[in-house]
């Protein structure tokens, strides 16, 4: 039996090896992938960003406890940076979703970005198609809300959730640049804490600014995910938007838009590095060179690069 | 491809120095390390280890209740059929255990002392083939 199969009828140790081989960039998988994609399509994919230290991991936790309430099987991805310097990495996010670990209904994956940040979406892409593909009913991505890269990994879910604390002015001014537009609902968590209401009012008044995207208006939900407060009124806004998603005829709209993102991504990513091979590395390098030492513009070594394809 | 290792503590002791100052030495040789806190029970670590898809376990007792809980880490292991992943252990451990822990399948036991390149060469020689 091939690995897509076993996923298929629920076999874990076939899904995690699966995603080690996605991980290392196996390419030998593809057909698995091919056939995991066609049997998929059933999950709905939850993704969930905001700054270090937010407390994203442990509302996970209490999200995927409330979902397990409501009969519902969870998969979790939390993905972490690597160190730039060793590769290595250290993967915490499990500390805090210790009681889910024997969970049957649950699965809990954690990965590195391996210094790789292109990769990441696309790893975290084929990841959640493995999970699906076991039967997850809910699939939960975590990326640190900071970079390209994890902005990439919100393109592939359904509903974005985008988490911010109290008291950290800048971090909502921080989440203006690119995070306001994806978020479908926001979460202030931490909600115990001083200056949950201004930190409501700002992200009231920024969320107005903004265009309703297809009428849903993103609501901001307050909790507490240490003690759970807020975890229920939470899980019914993200299914509120799921209902909406399937009821407004929305999801082969959103599929469609997440997979011409997905393709749009690969191709980028296929396209850069077959023209890199092209080109040569070491005409590449003498190229950076000669922009490195003001001869020649970026723009005009992309150029370059471009022109040798054509010819 | 980066070696995958989970540091665990099996039992109720609350000394994780130890075991934080491992993971990050293996950070540190370009290992991805999964910690998953303190008072595992090897049920647990064997369900994390399986969805982690790890190459090896290491696992850190300083309560004295190794010789339980290691062996019944391996117990559930070959149960569930899994033969490629390489478990050490560490912590307070007198050294007349050790022949029994490693003969339950411990593959090395790294007391007080133990430096931690000692412990990357270990686990970079002794990683397992992936089966």
């Amino acid at each position: 039996m091939g690995l897509a199969e076993r996923v298929a009828s629920g076999d874990r140790r076939a899904a995690a090896r699966l995603i080690s081989l996605i991980e290392d960039g196996d390419e030998s998988i593809r057909p698995e992938l091919a056939d995991l994609h066609c049997r998929g399509g059933k999950a709905h994919i939850v993704g969930v960003t905001g700054s270090p230290g937010a407390g994203k991991s442990t509302l996970i936790h209490k999200l995927a406890r409330e979902w397990r309430q409501r009969q519902k099987t969870v998969g979790i991805i939390a993905v972490d940076p690597s160190s730039p310097f060793t590769g290595g990495a250290l993967l915490g996010d499990r500390i805090r979703m210790q009681e889910l670990s024997t969970d049957p209904g649950v699965f809990i994956r954690s990965m590195s970005s391996r210094g790789n940040p292109g990769g990441v979406a696309k790893a975290t892409a084929d990841a959640v198609r493995v999970l699906d593909a076991l039967g997850m009913d809910k699939v939960i991505a975590e990326t640190v809300g900071a970079g390209q890269s994890e902005v990439a990994v919100m393109d592939i879910v359904h509903t974005v959730l985008v988490v911010v604390v109290p008291g950290l002015g800048d971090d909502i001014q921080a989440i203006k640049a690119g995070i306001l537009e994806i978020g479908d609902v926001f979460v202030i968590n931490k909600a115990d804490r001083d200056g949950v209401e201004a930190a409501q009012r700002e992200l009231q008044m920024m969320l107005e600014l903004d265009d309703e995207k297809a009428g849903w208006r993103p609501p901001i939900v307050k909790t507490v995910a240490r003690t759970g407060d807020g975890i229920a009124g939470l899980v019914d806004e993200i299914e509120k938007h799921w209902d909406m998603i399937k009821r407004e005829g929305l999801l082969e709209e959103s599929e469609r838009q997440r997979c011409r993102r997905e393709v749009l991504e690969l191709l980028k990513h296929k396209a850069v590095l077959s023209l890199l091979s092209e080109y040569g590395p070491d005409d590449f390098d003498a190229l950076i060179r000669d922009v490195a030492s003001r001869k020649m513009h970026p723009h005009d070594a992309v150029e370059k690069i471009m022109e040798k394809r054509k010819k | 491809m980066p070696i995958r290792v989970l540091v665990a503590k099996p039992g109720l002791d609350g000394h994780d120095r130890g075991a934080k100052v491992v993971a990050k030495a293996l950070r540190d040789a370009g290992m991805e390390v999964i910690y998953t806190g303190l008072r595992q029970t090897p049920e647990q670590i064997v369900e994390t280890a399986i969805q982690e898809d790890v190459d090896v376990i290491g696992l850190s007792c300083l309560s004295g209740a190794h010789m339980t809980l290691f062996p019944k880490v391996m117990e559930l292991l070959q149960m569930k059929g899994i033969k490629d992943i390489l478990v050490t252990g560490g912590g307070i451990i007198p050294m007349e255990d050790v022949p029994r822990l490693k003969k339950s399948g411990i593959a090395e036991v790294f007391g007080p002392g133990t430096t931690s390149d000692e412990i990357v060469g270990f686990i970079k020689k002794n990683v397992k083939q992936r089966t």
